[in-house]
């Protein structure tokens, strides 16, 4: 010891500084290091008997043996969920709250035990899972123990979805847990829950915690497993929502697997997150930030700010005081409390780690590391960069999920936000200056769904966390991640689904029948055309279809739009972007002189609806007026659908912003052909989307007359195009096509499976408003159509002199 | 902070400019360090910084809870601490009396039951000087000689510095005539609420001028700056001007060092480095009274600026009662039970 210290005290170097290791091994030795699965309350062993290792990747040491949860042990984990379902969805708020603030009270208590079992698994630095995941895990149950209290106040007329099923990564293993289980639970929902097979073993303590803290048996079921549980979860009839948390590739695989079932989804997907860096940037702490962006948690972060955009001015000073901070990264063991970083999850994440950075090298770029010595006895990784990176680079477009960072240089404002936004993905971004006018005039233009203002990977249960884009859709954490795990209550009227709209109504009239009216003066011709970009067209292909009344009378023949006329009308609808950057208030202006314009043309309007439907003159002037009310109510949200401030614990304010989703694609009911039409497509563009619009199939005359009212009431070109045709293979077109944002269906159930498949392509969200009594304004108008036309980016805007 | 252009008044780095030494080597800078010698005043420069609160703060509360010492490595860490104490006493009832017992721990910092048991006879620690007013710089001084420890004195109207200004510079001719090797000078507020930098600039020039041989540590009083911006500037006026050492508060201040404030000034010190190529030291002081304390300093230099500035010509720790809890925590190293402080010779 004696030299020791006085060696020390001349080199002054760092030493070891270990969390021991000891209770976390003794609470998986004294389970015989090896796990079944937590169901109905039960430990049980895999039916089929089969288990994996879990191991620590920093060692390689085997950790425990888990189980291989198959189909049976799936089923009987479904149906426990289901079978607790009522009564823990029965229970008033005020039980579940009780329920919950119990979890978070026996993280707490357990939270060391849950930090070392964390970093044992997955790898991941004491520090972090100390001083974030499990504190965050608790704070996550404390917030929504206020939900499940609150929930029946503030979520009046809704009710939880069911069963759960939930599949997390093994990144934030119980960090995610928390972000999945705690809302589902608050709702009043039961859950199976699947952990990452690469990091089971947080979870598996949670369900004997939570077990421990008397959660009904059943509420929660934890099984283990690797892919093809989570495929088997996904699939399982009796499942509700599935909740995934993952990679694009799954994501996109599972959305189309529920397509059609009715499952309701929410998936938290990849990222190439942009951190953006202006001349006027405090550079000393943009390095802190660069560090806590790419180097935390060793990359592997969904929202990791992989992308570093540097104003040019200042990027060979950035670079080379990163460079600089980068040499006093420590990494080694994640138990050491001193390390910045620890090892990587997994040998297969390590070798694509290391195939991505030497396609980078390979591609031309720069690449740097640190001059220290990487350890060897484990999965570890140093920290990367990469200079003279170009966007078409495979590293600059791709998600490595590792401590790479790919750097760029930017010119302008402008153009460092057409780079971030150069990326499929849209989950997070950075954006530093200490202009705060240049701050918020870049936050609202980068599609993302976390925008962090001068800081980086904030979190926290009041705020939502969620994707634009192909980073996926739902929100977790605040109100806004709620209504995720919320229904239309089931003695709602909401409760409708889709696929009840009448087939009949979706088939041709004969095109053989004749005429039966008198022969008179023949009518002056008026032929319907499409409407795109604010213009009268005719359809590519030049055929029209005729449309009857239900006594066979040929009432007007409409244009047979194709894939070409979808194409146009979604240029025409990108084309009228300006339209969501402009005040509220200008839009309810021209939605109130629509209404203005169609009231003046009531019995027009009125005679065709009832020629098309049959139906009595009364009813038809009824969706008339209904319709002029409908847009009246949509002027009266234009500019009323206020964000929120949430409350974070950081001194400044976290800024939920309602945003405009784009293009939004609209296949209108077929019944209530203009009441319908305008009930999807005001709220869309009241909110400031666009829209390509597919009028009522069978009905459609009444969507093409009222493109004129468009034109007298100032609506600009390309606001809302009009494709007329037959539904579904126009729909299908809209739900494929990647430059369209959303996709609303309110036809039957083989469109919504097709609507539902085809929009994996760039993870476009979708919807069925289903059949609904559109006359209604109780279900069909209000709130939760303007959820649907809107996502929330949360601006976090630390501050302080 | 940022820097948006590069002054051609400022001198270039140079080849033999003493630079931190890579993190691990344990080596002292080789060359001997020329004094900061000031260098033309870059206006420029200080109104183009800026520094983000939030971000920082947020460094801040990380930087200790990223890095640790135990054990062995703790006991040497807190030796060093030792020799980079300034010994301070700053009282109205200060007398001979009470500044002969502080010299006397001074120069005798730690039991000797300990020293032994860590094996660190052969080192001969004292701490790194002794800091009192004007009117006991003689005493001190004789009760030091031939220890090699420096006396500091504290100057120009401390603490608030609003003395006249010939009279500030008289008194810092004077501590230095009664053999003060330090100077610690207080700056005036005004000049940096108002933006005065000019006048800073030209208030620390004549303060050094004065000082002569004897090092000069700038006391900016940040308690009193208002914002990090202005620390931050500040810092680099003073640097300009020819500090020897940036110090944080005279420990009168409502709020004395934090590791904010630490972090930035740190910070500044390296923009300096790289810029001009001249190292200069840093001191917090006031408020630091635990070993633990002691630790989160030093972990701050060696993570923002490196080795060469956990050596005593670099880097004080202004405070009285740290010593005796860093013998109390050496106490525990050696013995594996916590210590009183009553067991530990006082100051």
């Amino acid at each position: 010891m004696t030299t020791t210290v006085a060696r020390i005290f001349e080199t002054m170097e760092w030493g070891p500084a270990p969390e021991a290791s000891g209770p976390a091994l003794d609470w998986i030795r004294a389970r015989n290091g090896t796990f079944g699965l937590f169901i109905g309350g039960e430990w049980v062993a895999p039916a089929a008997g089969e288990l994996f290792e879990t191991i620590n990747p920093a060692t390689r040491a085997t950790l425990a043996r888990v189980a291989q949860a198959g189909a049976p042990d799936v089923a009987a984990a479904v149906r426990a969920a289901r079978d607790a379902h009522p009564a823990w969805s029965g229970l008033p708020g005020h039980a579940r709250a009780r329920y919950l603030y119990a979890l978070a009270r026996e993280v707490q208590k357990h939270s060391r035990l849950l930090a070392v079992l964390e970093s044992l698994d997955n790898g991941k630095s004491i520090r972090e899972t100390r001083d974030l995941d499990i504190p965050l895990v608790a704070r996550h149950f404390y917030h929504h123990a206020g939900w499940a209290q609150l929930r029946d106040t503030e979520f009046p007329g809704y009710g939880p979805i069911g069963v759960v099923g939930q599949i997390i990564p093994w990144n934030f293993p119980l960090l995610m847990l928390s972000w999945k289980i705690a809302p589902a639970l608050a709702a009043g929902n039961t859950v199976v829950l699947k952990p990452a097979e690469f990091t089971p073993l947080t979870a598996l303590c949670f369900a004997e915690i939570a077990a421990h803290a008397g959660l009904p048996p059943g509420v929660l079921n934890v099984i283990t497993g690797d892919g093809r549980t989570g495929a088997l979860l996904v699939e399982h009839a009796g499942v509700d929502k599935i909740a995934f948390t993952g990679s694009t590739e799954v994501g996109r695989l599972i959305r189309k697997a529920t397509a059609g079932t009715g499952k309701t989804l929410t998936l938290e997907l990849g990222g190439k997150s942009p951190f953006i860096v202006f001349e006027d940037a405090d550079l000393d702490s943009v390095v802190e930030g660069v560090v806590d962006a790419i180097w935390f948690n060793q990359g592997q972060v969904c929202c990791a700010g992989s992308r570093l955009l540097v104003q040019e001015g200042v990027a060979e000073r950035l670079i080379t005081k990163l460079r600089a901070r980068m040499e006093k990264l420590r990494l080694g063991s994640p138990l050491d409390k001193a390390v910045d970083m620890g090892a990587i999850v997994a040998p297969v994440q390590l070798e694509r780690i290391r195939g991505l950075v030497d396609k980078g090298v390979a591609e031309g770029a720069t690449m740097w590391q640190p001059s220290w010595a990487c350890p060897t006895d484990g999965y570890f990784y140093p920290p990367t960069l990469f200079t003279d990176v170009a966007p078409a680079a495979t590293i600059a477009q791709v998600e490595i999920f590792g401590p790479v960072l790919v750097s760029m240089t930017f010119r302008t404002p402008a153009e460092a936000v057409a780079l971030a936004n150069n990326t499929p993905y849209g989950l997070a971004a950075s954006v530093w200056t200490e202009n705060i006018n240049l701050a918020l005039d870049v936050a609202p233009k980068i599609k993302a769904g976390v925008v962090w203002i001068n800081s980086t990977n904030l979190f926290d249960a009041a705020s939502g966390f969620g994707g634009y884009r192909e980073s996926g859709f739902g929100r977790e954490g605040g109100r806004e991640g709620m209504w995720e795990y919320l229904k239309p209550a089931g003695n709602s009227p909401r409760a409708a689904g889709p696929g009840s709209a009448e087939p009949d109504l979706l088939r041709a009239a004969d095109p053989r029948a004749t005429p039966r009216g008198e022969p008179s003066l023949p009518p002056v011709d008026r032929t319907p055309k499409l409407y795109i970009g604010g213009k009268q067209v005719r359809p590519d292909q030049g055929y029209s279809r005729q449309i009857r009344s239900p006594d066979g009378r040929l009432i007007g023949e409409v244009g047979e739009g194709n894939r070409k006329d979808i194409r146009d009308a979604v240029e025409a609808a990108h084309a009228a972007a300006e339209w969501g950057r402009g005040a509220g208030h200008v839009r309810a202006q021209i939605l109130y002189y629509i209404a203005e314009n169609l009231s003046s043309r009531t019995n027009e309007f009125s005679a065709r609806i009832a020629a098309m439907t049959g139906g009595s003159p009364e009813d038809a002037l009824r969706e008339v007026e209904a319709t002029i009310a409908r847009l009246f109510t949509y002027a009266a949200w234009a500019d009323k659908y206020d964000g929120a401030v949430h409350q974070v614990p950081i001194r400044g304010v976290t800024l939920a912003m309602n945003e405009a989703i784009g293009v939004i694609g609209i296949a209108a009911p077929p019944l209530a052909p203009l009441l319908g039409f305008v009930s999807l497509v005001a709220p869309a563009i009241a909110v400031g989307n666009t829209v390509v619009a597919i009028p009522s199939f069978p009905y459609p005359l009444a969507a093409t007359d009222f493109y004129s009212v468009l034109e007298t009431s100032d609506l600009p070109g390309g606001v809302i195009n009009i494709v007329t045709g037959e539904t579904d293979p126009l729909v299908r077109i809209l739900a494929e096509h990647l430059d369209v944002d959303a996709v609303w269906y309110a036809g039957g159930a083989a469109g919504a499976k097709s609507v539902e498949e085809a929009s994996a392509g760039n993870m476009k969200r979708t919807w069925l408003p289903g059949a609904r009594d559109w006359l209604d304004p109780r279900v069909g108008e209000g709130r939760e159509f303007l959820r649907h036309a809107t996502q929330v980016k949360n601006i976090w805007i630390p501050y302080g002199e | 902070m940022t820097v948006t252009r590069d002054d051609p008044r400022v001198r270039r780095p140079r080849a033999s400019a003493p630079r931190g030494a890579p993190d691990g080597s344990g080596a002292r800078p080789t060359a001997a360090a020329e004094r900061n010698p000031g260098v033309p005043l870059d206006l420029d420069l200080i109104r183009a910084i800026r520094i983000n609160r939030s971000a920082v703060e947020r460094r801040a509360a990380t930087l200790p809870k990223r890095r640790t010492v135990k054990k062995e490595w703790q006991a040497a860490w807190l030796l060093r601490a030792v020799t980079c104490i300034d010994l301070t006493t700053l009282q109205g009832d200060d007398t001979p009396g009470n500044v002969l017992r502080l010299c006397a721990k001074a120069r005798d910092p730690i039991r000797h039951d300990l020293i032994q048991a860590l094996g660190v006879e052969s080192l001969g620690l004292t701490v790194g000087a002794v800091c009192v007013y004007h009117a006991l710089v003689p005493t001190a001084v004789r009760a030091l000689e031939g220890s090699g420890i420096p006396v500091a004195a504290v100057s120009t109207g401390f603490p608030a510095g609003l003395n006249p200004f010939p009279q500030r510079l008289a008194e810092v001719r004077a501590s230095v005539e009664a053999g003060a090797d330090e100077i610690d000078v207080v700056i005036t507020r005004a000049h940096v609420l108002t933006g005065d930098w000019p006048g800073l600039y030209e208030e620390i020039l004549a303060f050094r001028e004065a000082c002569g041989p004897a090092h000069m540590k700038v006391i900016l009083a940040t308690g009193e700056l208002a914002t990090l911006t202005n620390v931050a500037r500040a810092s680099l006026g003073a640097m300009m001007a020819g500090a020897d050492f940036i110090k944080t508060s005279t420990g009168k201040e409502p709020v004395n060092a934090t590791l904010p404030v630490g972090l930035v000034m740190t910070r500044m010190i390296r923009e300096y480095l790289d810029r001009t190529g001249y190292a200069v030291g840093f001191k917090p002081a006031g408020g630091i009274r635990s070993a633990k304390a002691a630790l989160e300093w030093l972990i701050l230099m060696k993570e923002e600026l490196g080795l060469p500035w956990l050596h005593a010509d670099r880097f004080r720790l202004g405070a009285s009662a740290l010593l005796t809890d860093i013998e109390r925590q050496l106490e525990y190293f050696v013995t594996g039970r916590y210590s009183a402080a009553y067991r530990h010779p006082m100051v």
